[in-house]
């Protein structure tokens, strides 16, 4: 798992984000993992650091609004805690979920499969290909 | 550390570090040493291959994810052989006159500006795409601005044997893209000017560059650096920086001109770019063809944004979508039916944004959206969905209303979204490409860093050719005003050699 030693919460970040990856068997995820890392690799250790944080301050929040972690919140509060996030006031806290939300969709949409699931099929063949 | 000796070090390939590689390479044949640094890598053709993150991260700084200190935009700009030009879409436009008699630069006219970027127009193979080979993306858009009596433009694109692949922002697959890797350097390599790739220059001081050369990683794209892995001192008798409005005015930071140069890094600006996308009841062609066909700009200096029609990939578009789950999948799943058209704001020179160096001497970007950019913002996506509408889109993705879907029925309130729309920074996703400014033109140092020739003030041998010299927005795609600039160096380099040299 790239970002967090518990796969659980990142996939739980994962799916609330593009409820798709929920469909995602082994190999997708791994795939998925693939991309995360790669993205990660040539990043800063402070990035990834903080985004870690940022990942375990979403696990442990809702404890405050909901008494449970977001692990085992149902995927509609799942879906309100990532809301509140993403309108807090406070702008560093919109970034940090901005990133992550960056970091998720790249690992989801990076993938080959996941553009064709989409319907995109560019191809450096262009015209010619459609045709 | 390595030394190396060259009478001229152009640091930097793209518009301007090629276009100025081009035009001073003539005197390698009285022998004189030239040399391009490219901190980037030179990719050979099978390598474009239109894998949205492979090409991402083999072709842009930072992957394109480089942010502005607060992390609330992103910046997206080429590093490779051939800088931005090779990641463009292309469109190439005469520097307005407005814009030029605005910047007051003085020696600096805009007919001599336009005759010298209708020379690179030409030699680009700037012309107009056949209508038969513009897509539905592009078509809609003209529909739509037609219907509501807009000005819409066709862009002059320099391609050449296009086959119409959508990748152009990855990198052409198909080389019909004509920037400076495809001709200037090309042209300048063949006079004798050597390009160094994965090369970075660190520090300038008095006629000599600190260089580090980066090894090939593992897998990575791109042939090996010319020069060995390593630490290198370079002695220049003139040196050109072209690495682009945020490396080109770090560099000078880090290296210590600050001091004699009090607007070094001041003056940054960046077209902030918002992505509108609207679905379609039906497939349209839209990832074929080439993707910036057309635009408008009639509301550039009223309501402070111009038009342009796009087309991303799936994580850009996915990134550019504001929100998450099922509303913003049921976007994304909508691919082959999808418009879109990029918001470009025209934001202005001011005292707060601007270019500076972190701890460790990396370039930092200061901005924070100006009231006017953030009103071009708002207006131009409301002006957006109008077009999508008109065009007969049935919903649009709209990153500024609360409620972020907004259904052709609602054609009627988009004046009520308007005024109640919000632009929050970090929730409504926005990057740039067009990073301008930072080493500003004019006639002395208290007021610029280089005079209208691109000359540091103060510093004879110390020149700039890149984006940075823009004393303001240039209010459209800049690279011909970028060459434009740059030939104007090369001119003042070949006349004053003598001296110089």
């Amino acid at each position: 798992m790239p970002l967090d030693p518990d796969p659980a919460l990142f996939r739980a970040v994962v799916t609330t984000i593009v409820p798709e990856a929920a469909a995602l068997d082994d190999a997708g995820w791994r795939e998925f993992d693939g991309v995360v890392e790669a993205l990660l690799g040539a990043r800063p250790e402070s990035l990834k650091r903080q985004l870690r944080f940022f990942l375990r301050g979403i696990q442990w929040l809702p404890v405050i609004r909901y008494g449970r972690r977001f692990t085992s919140l149902s995927s509609e509060s799942r879906a309100r805690v990532l809301a509140h996030l993403q309108n807090d006031p406070i702008q560093k806290i919109r970034i940090g979920f901005w990133g992550l939300r960056t970091i998720v969709l790249a690992g989801y949409y990076g993938r080959p499969a996941a553009a064709r699931a989409i319907g995109y099929a560019a191809s450096p063949r262009g015209w010619e290909a459609l045709r | 550390m390595t030394r190396r000796s060259y009478d001229i070090v152009i640091v930097g390939s793209g518009a301007g570090g090629g276009t100025v590689a081009q035009g001073l390479s003539t005197l390698c044949r009285q022998g004189l040493r030239i040399a391009v640094l490219e901190k980037g890598p030179r990719l050979r053709d099978h390598e474009f291959n239109g894998n949205e993150l492979e090409m991402a991260g083999a072709l842009y700084a930072d992957g394109g994810g480089f942010l502005t200190a607060d992390g609330s935009m992103t910046l997206a700009f080429g590093c490779a052989y051939g800088g931005s030009t090779v990641v463009y879409t292309g469109t190439s436009m005469l520097p307005p006159e407005r814009v030029i008699r605005r910047w007051n630069v003085p020696d600096l006219a805009h007919d001599d500006l336009e005759c010298r970027a209708r020379k690179f127009m030409a030699q680009n193979n700037v012309h107009l795409i056949e209508d038969d080979l513009i897509n539905e993306n592009n078509k809609l858009f003209v529909a739509g601005c037609r219907q509501l009596s807009y000005d819409v433009r066709q862009f002059p694109v320099n391609i050449k044997g296009c086959r119409g692949s959508s990748l152009c922002n990855l990198g052409c697959p198909n080389q019909a893209k004509q920037g400076t890797d495809r001709v200037q350097l090309p042209n300048a390599e063949r006079n004798g000017v050597e390009v160094v790739t994965r090369c970075e220059v660190v520090s300038i001081g008095e006629r000599t560059l600190t260089a580090r050369v980066a090894a090939k990683g593992g897998g990575a794209k791109g042939d090996l650096s010319s020069w060995e892995p390593g630490e290198y001192q370079i002695e220049a008798k003139i040196i050109i920086l072209s690495a682009g409005a945020i490396h080109t005015p770090a560099l000078l930071l880090r290296s210590g001109f600050a001091g004699s140069l009090p607007r070094l890094g001041r003056g940054f600006t960046c077209h902030p770019a918002m992505i509108m996308v609207a679905e379609h009841a039906r497939p349209i062609t839209n990832f074929v063809g080439h993707p910036k066909s057309y635009y408008v700009d009639e509301f550039a200096e009223s309501q402070h944004f111009v038009l342009e029609t796009c087309m991303y990939f799936p994580f850009v578009t996915a990134k550019s979508l504001a929100g998450f789950g099922a509303a913003h999948s049921t976007f994304m799943r909508a691919f082959p039916r999808l418009q879109m058209i990029l918001v470009l704001a025209c934001d202005k020179a001011d005292e707060y944004n601007r270019v500076t160096t972190g701890a460790a001497g990396q370039p930092v970007v200061e901005y924070r959206f100006q009231r006017e950019a953030i009103e071009g913002l708002i207006r131009g996506a409301i002006t957006s969905a109008r077009i999508f509408f008109a065009a007969g889109a049935v919903r649009v993705h709209m990153p500024v209303a609360r409620d972020t879907t907004i259904d052709a029925a609602d054609v009627g309130r988009l004046e009520e979204i308007a005024a109640r729309a919000e632009f929050v920074p970090g929730r409504v996703p926005v990057s740039a490409a067009h990073m301008q400014g930072g080493c500003g033109m004019g006639a002395h140092a208290a007021g610029s860093v280089t005079d209208a020739w691109g000359r540091v003030h103060g510093l004879p041998w110390l020149f700039v050719a890149d984006a940075s010299l823009f004393p303001n927005s240039l209010e459209i795609n800049p690279y011909v005003t970028i060459m434009a600039l740059a030939d104007r160096v090369a001119q003042r380099i070949r006349e004053d050699a003598s001296a110089l040299l």
